[in-house]
């Protein structure tokens, strides 16, 4: 059991990440925000409480819906918004968008738009940490839609494979929030049991409650330091749900039905937190002071990202090679 | 200078680097215990185990990503794919991660990573293990892409290919791997981006890389006999590319042709004839021939596979069209 300052501090960085996503939502829907826009909202608490055990050093990869984990690793509010914004302030200069934030110096390897095509990186990183005795994990996220494609299948094998030696100390995250896109974990498998598909890869693995954030935290501490030790992957299922639709465009979200979602809002990890803290007796004036400095932060960012320049059209041609070779358009 | 076959010049360059460089790793299948399909990595899993030559599963996603991964860890990995037919199962992972991963990242990462296999046909394979891939792996920016054909290039362009920074498609002339030639001992680099002029001649100019240099240099000692010198140029690199050698040769000769054993559409061959029309239009005394595969998936039958790809008399005919000669 967390004491309530350590509370305080989960309830800053969760509110922190829902108040921003709630503020792109809005660029969105003014046009300021182009392609596409995945949040996070609802599933706060399982990137939240897995970077906990965060230590420098270890490395960190997941897919689009990446917002969460690069505000947690420390890129600002401002790099991140300028980034969804389009701007040569962002943290990838305005070349990736929301899809693809990068901070390596903060050990956030990416933000990648193909759902499981990301999972096989991870799995090499670990590889790479333990050859060159880093002592250091990945950690690897993936969503539910990504269990049932074919790289990771094939990365979960060389996972195990390789950890039978020490080689491969990588702690999955599967961010189960019941929906692939609009397709529901019954509708995409008949082994609904998502967990169970590392059973065939020799990877242990158990299943935590993601809206509750000190379980989280408790189950990823544990993982995490077994995952160190030995070398060998480890994975959890975090049940979770994504609270609004897939993406920003999604309005219609006929695929599940208004009362599924009321009931799942009633399980929001940030208000269970908040049910902790005022059961542990903090004030709803300190909550509320925290909610108003998350949205001050969150303002402050949109308005470096629409008043911060558009990338500088040189850079257009920059970072295709890492020698800077570029190959003009005629060959 | 000593002689060695394409096979062992490939090989030398791996395990030399892999002594100078400990971040150097190989994957792939049947690469260690097996000794290799194609023998290239025979022996080396004894020499540095098996850690570093890692025998991986059927599973081209799953391991060339790994392998990108590595790299973005500051590894080295060399992946071989057994033969290119199945790096469509990995071209999610090239195209998607190892080719885009610097830009999308503005900059953050980039990707020390070799791909290395044989490349087309011409042994009877037929139609799914049959693929001359420049062209494909060409398109996408973000790749370098190479196709050396002496045993010389092929070491140093080894070399190169595992000390640069970014993801390298290393085309390797399959049925080429027994053929011998000089390779220096010791640190040598092939640069990309830089043809070689394999043969001079003020005539016309014969542009191939991969086996195709060979068959374009019989090609040449033929015309010889009838008092045409061909220029043969070896493009060893597809990207970059070297459009100077070809132009500065072009201007020389005024007739071109291009051979190539890929499709035509949307080709390599292609891309070399605009380069030309662009860049030499004036000095062209012939449209620019291009003589490439037949436009139908591999066969299998010894005569039609000899029938879909270009042949010396296929070539010849061109030349002759360039030069405005009858046919015989």
């Amino acid at each position: 059991m967390l004491d309530s300052e350590a509370l305080l501090e989960l309830y800053r960085k969760m509110v922190g990440i829902r108040l921003f996503e709630d503020a792109a939502q809005r660029g969105f829907r003014k046009g300021r925000i182009g392609g596409y826009l995945h949040m996070y909202i609802g599933q706060e608490a399982v990137a939240t409480g897995f970077l906990e055990s965060y230590q420098e050093g270890d490395r960190i990869i997941t897919a689009y819906r990446d917002h969460a984990h690069a505000l947690l690793l420390g890129a600002t509010p401002r790099e991140v918004m300028a980034e969804l914004y389009g701007k040569g302030t962002g943290l990838v200069k305005g070349k990736g968008g929301s899809m693809h934030l990068f901070d390596v110096d903060n050990g956030f390897y990416g933000g990648y738009g193909i759902v499981g095509g990301h999972i096989p990186l991870g799995v090499g990183m670990a590889y790479s940490a333990a050859y060159n005795k880093e002592n250091s994990i990945v950690q690897l996220y993936l969503g539910d839609g990504a269990i049932h494609n074919g790289a990771f299948h094939e990365a979960a094998n060389l996972a195990g494979l390789w950890g039978k030696d020490g080689l491969n100390p990588c702690l999955f995250v599967l961010e189960n929030n019941q929906y692939g896109m609009g397709t529901s974990v019954e509708r995409a498998t008949a082994n609904t049991n998502l967990g169970s598909k590392f059973d065939s890869y020799g990877i242990e693995w158990e299943q935590v409650d993601g809206m509750d954030i000190e379980a989280v935290i408790n189950a990823a501490r544990k993982a995490s330091e077994r995952v160190r030790e030995s070398g060998k992957p480890y994975a959890i299922e975090a049940l979770t749900y994504r609270i609004v639709p897939h993406g920003a465009a999604d309005f219609l979200e006929k695929y599940r039905s208004k009362e599924e979602v009321k009931k799942w809002r009633e399980r929001d990890p940030i208000g269970l937190l908040e049910k902790k803290l005022t059961d542990a007796g903090v004030e709803d004036e300190t909550l509320e002071k925290i909610r108003a400095e998350a949205k001050e932060k969150a303002d402050d960012a949109v308005t470096f990202a629409e008043e911060s320049p558009e990338p500088d059209l040189s850079e257009l041609t920059t970072d295709v090679y890492a020698s800077d070779m570029h190959i003009a358009d005629a060959g | 200078m000593p002689v060695k076959t394409y096979r062992d010049a490939l090989r030398a360059a791996m395990a030399e680097e892999m002594q100078r460089d400990e971040s150097v790793v190989l994957l792939g299948e049947d690469i260690g215990v097996y000794g290799g399909t194609h023998l290239v990595t025979n022996g080396l899993i004894d020499e540095f185990g098996p850690k570093r030559v890692i025998d991986t599963p059927i599973s081209e996603n799953g391991f060339t990503g790994a392998a990108i991964g590595m790299a973005m860890a500051g590894m080295k990995p060399v992946v071989e794919m057994m033969t290119w037919n199945f790096s469509f199962q990995a071209a999610d992972q090239i195209i998607q991660n190892a080719a885009k991963l610097r830009y999308f990242s503005g900059g953050q990462v980039h990707v020390p990573l070799v791909i290395r296999g044989p490349n087309g046909g011409g042994v009877q394979l037929s139609a799914q293990h049959t693929h001359s891939l420049e062209g494909f792996y060409g398109h996408f920016p973000g790749l370098k892409v190479v196709s050396p054909v002496t045993p010389e290039d092929v070491k140093g362009m080894m070399l190169e290919a595992i000390r640069d920074p970014d993801p390298v498609i290393f085309l390797e002339a399959g049925a080429l791997y027994g053929t011998k030639g000089e390779v220096p001992d010791g640190d040598y680099t092939v640069g990309f981006g830089k043809a070689r002029v394999a043969r001079e001649g003020a005539d016309v100019t014969l542009v191939a890389y991969g086996r195709q240099v060979n068959m374009l240099l019989r090609v040449a000692e033929e015309l010889a006999k009838e008092g045409v010198q061909a220029e043969v140029i070896d493009l060893r690199s597809i990207r970059p590319f070297d459009t100077e050698t070809i132009i500065e040769s072009v201007k020389k000769t005024n007739r071109a042709v291009v051979v190539q054993e890929q499709w035509r559409w949307f080709s390599v061959a292609s891309e070399v004839a605009a380069l030309i029309q662009e860049h030499a239009f004036d000095y062209l005394d012939a449209p620019v021939e291009r003589v490439s595969g037949a436009e139908v998936p591999a066969p299998y039958a010894r005569n039609l596979e000899v029938a879909a790809f270009p042949s010396e008399a296929n070539i010849l005919e061109a030349v002759q069209r360039v030069l405005y000669q009858e046919s015989k």
